[in-house]
């Protein structure tokens, strides 16, 4: 099976590592990886602030960097999520509706295609430790995957999986609100730290990189010892 | 016209939310309850995203027919002896009120609760000819006494705790008890007693008006609508010009739906509809009704992208589930709609200009679209209110339209962004500390004030994906 990767821009310039082990993980189940390189960012800083226009642009060069790809598979429930938005966005638009459409229908997120696509619940993965997991908002509300995370990480030998507090609450990122609202912001990211504090767990794992940039800058400015990790990262590790 | 509670900044109305440690934790707590008790009672149901659907079904159609059915509505409510006032202002609505309390030398009208009037200044107009206003809702009740605004559109006094109460009771009612809510409760029953018992007027809400009939129906837990509508001989109810549904049929579903997501109950203790004035050979009901359907502003979203806000049946539940609303309390919001639906209709009632910093006020989450019982998609009417604001009204500001400009560049051709990819680490070289930003520049300053950033790699994916492709062209070998 062909897959290409959708890096998204923040694992592309802050976490690297994430895409080495999307990359390695789809592999292990027998996919053919390939990394379009004409690709950039799904648009989602500009459209979420209201600048339509520039949004357009970014999602064209999408939808032209991917147009021959089979599988589309990414590590961000977000920026998935921000694709799978694409046919709504140009549902009056004759030239891309249809492209945005099937880029759209193609796209995954990583645990998503995994689970539902490959049909793997057990990745056959050994991680030891105390583990709490932030279903992202935008993972959970606009691309909803909520389960398929938590089957994978229940099927990790050594894991010990810990239940996050009030978990759907928003750990305050929201992209450009996490500047322009930064006191709330940092609110929401304490509160969500508290709530890591409460499960006494050793790693905070997400599927976002932004929320884990979020929680764990908080979490690191407040001395905590917690790591946090991308799914990807658990699922992709071995003894 | 404003729905404006204060004369302070955003900012500074955001810092005494964050500061108030005592309203966070009513919040909080507050949120959890409704929460729970929301999610109770949709389990429970079985197909709560059927009924949803339905909810919406029914606002829409109520909403693409509303000429015909506030036409009937009107119709059937002067057939049973009431008057209809339609009220295109906010001031058209006052000064027929107050035309009512001078008419009838009103000394003192009894109110229960209701937004409309908030939003409209009700009480100030019918104090300024006169009137003794009084709040028979417990929560609007203990406000009034305070002269505090409302923080939250079902429970308005959310922001109090037993303590202030038993402090306002004392102060301004000779209060002498403790702070026990049984005590404080019985202490304003008894006061408000020989307020219904001594009013002129009543003047009610409305949560929904059945058009099929002229019913007024009010969803209460203290039973005060109904003393309010029962005592005095002249009732007078406002409701929003949105509140009406065809039949009894879709008010089932939609109160329904209702208590269900305001409180997490089945029912609330009182679910009452009062059918125009006391007719020959009848024994109840008022001598004289008025119902004044209030527009200010609700036409002009009619037919608009905007429109599914007026399908809103005022549940609160996207409040009770906004974690921003969590940190800040409903005062911050500067509008007497405050959380999720006040940030989408204050704008569209009051204007961009008076609260711009709203479509803002949220970090997209979508917790608030997703619990909607009338499916109103909150997070993506912001997201409107953004676009409009920044491409229509010109309102943004000129270094983010810059940065905009620029990230539409960059994010539109991969050579552009391969090297603004490569550049971000050499650009943050001065801030960076063992991998860490501590204290960063331009917008990375607002974050580091209480949070880290993260350095950009010394290597990009796409770098290290090049790299591993020269170095191993066969990698993707059978497994």
């Amino acid at each position: 099976m062909k897959v290409s990767l959708f890096i998204t821009c923040m694992c592309d310039i802050f976490s690297p590592h994430v895409g080495k082990h999307t990359v390695e993980l789809l592999e292990r189940f027998g996919c053919e990886v390939d990394f379009p390189s004409q690709q950039t960012c799904c648009g989602q800083p500009a459209f979420n602030s209201g600048y339509l226009t520039e949004s357009k642009v970014a999602m064209k060069q999408m939808m032209r960097a991917f147009k021959d790809a089979e599988y589309v598979v990414g590590p961000s429930g977000s920026c998935v999520g921000m694709i799978r938005e694409y046919p709504k966005i140009f549902a009056h638009d004759p030239e891309w509706r249809e492209e945005a459409e099937k880029l759209a229908s193609k796209s995954y997120e990583i645990t998503q295609f995994l689970v539902n696509v490959l049909g793997v619940k057990d990745v056959g993965s050994t991680f030891e430790g105390k583990v709490t997991y932030h279903p992202s908002c935008h993972m959970t509300r606009i691309l909803g995957v909520k389960n398929e995370p938590i089957t994978l990480l229940k099927h990790i030998k050594g894991i010990e999986l810990k239940e996050l507090p009030i978990k759907e609450d928003c750990c305050g990122f929201g992209g450009t609100f996490a500047v322009k609202n930064s006191v709330i912001s940092s609110e929401m990211a304490s509160e969500k730290s508290e709530h890591v504090s409460e499960t006494e767990a050793e790693y905070l794992v997400g599927g976002d990189m932004a929320c884990l940039m979020n929680i764990g800058g908080r979490m690191q400015r407040e001395g905590k010892k917690v790591k946090t990790l991308h799914i990807t990262e658990i699922l992709n590790h071995r003894e | 016209m404003t729905l404006k509670i204060s004369d302070l900044s955003y900012e500074e109305r955001v810092q005494e939310g964050i500061e108030n440690d005592f309203m966070r934790q009513a919040v909080a707590s507050a949120q959890g309850r409704f929460r729970s008790g929301r999610e109770t009672r949709a389990e429970e149901i079985g197909n709560w995203e059927d009924w949803r659907a339905l909810g919406e079904e029914i606002r829409r159609h109520t909403l693409n027919n509303l000429d015909y059915y506030l036409e009937q509505l009107s119709d059937e409510v002067s057939k049973r002896g009431g008057h209809v006032f339609f009220a295109e202002k906010a001031e058209d609505a006052n000064a027929y009120i107050q035309d009512i309390v001078k008419k009838k030398k009103a000394k003192k009208v009894v109110k229960s609760k209701s937004m409309v009037t908030e939003e409209i200044g009700l009480n100030q107009a019918l104090e300024e000819v006169g009137a003794d206003v009084v709040e028979s809702d417990l929560g609007e009740w203990i406000l009034q006494l305070d002269d505090d605004p409302p923080s939250h559109i079902v429970t308005p006094a959310l922001h109090k705790n037993k303590e202030q109460i038993r402090e306002t009771f004392a102060k301004k009612r000779g209060y002498t008890k403790s702070e026990k809510p049984e005590e404080l409760a019985l202490f304003a029953r008894e006061q408000l007693r020989e307020e219904f018992l001594s009013c002129d007027i009543g003047i009610t809400g409305c949560n929904f008006a059945v058009a099929e009939s002229g019913a007024i129906t009010f969803v209460t837990n203290e039973g005060n609508a109904r003393m309010v509508t029962t005592i005095p001989d002249t009732q007078i109810t406002v409701m929003g010009m949105e509140r009406i549904v065809p039949t009894w049929e879709e008010l089932d579903i939609l109160v329904s739906l209702l208590t269900r997501a305001a409180v997490g109950q089945k029912i609330t203790s009182y679910v009452t509809a009062i059918t125009g004035t006391r007719l020959a050979g009848e024994t109840d009901g008022p001598e004289e009704f008025h119902l004044v359907i209030v527009d200010n502003g609700r036409s002009k979203i009619l037919g608009t992208e905007f429109q599914s806000t007026l399908h809103c049946i005022r549940c609160a539940a996207c409040i009770n589930v906004c974690p921003v609303y969590r940190h800040i309390g409903g005062h911050a919001y500067n509008s007497i709609y405050p959380g999720p639906i006040g940030a989408v209709l204050s704008p569209l009632l009051d204007g961009y200009e008076s609260h711009q910093e709203l479509p803002y006020a949220s970090t997209l989450c979508g917790a608030c679209t997703e619990v909607c019982p009338v499916k109103i998609p909150l997070h993506e009417l912001l997201i409107l209110h953004r676009k409009k604001m920044v491409e229509e009204e010109k309102m943004s500001p000129k270094l983010e339209q810059l940065a905009m400009k620029g990230y539409a560049k960059w994010a539109s051709n991969a050579a552009a962004y391969k090297m603004g990819a490569a550049l971000a680490r050499p650009a943050l070289k001065p801030w960076i500390r063992q991998e860490t930003i501590k204290k960063g520049p331009g917008p990375l300053k607002e974050w580091t004030v209480n949070r880290d950033f993260p350095a950009p790699a010394k290597e990009t994916f796409r770098a290290w994906f090049k790299k591993r492709n020269k170095e191993a062209p066969h990698h993707d070998e059978d497994l």
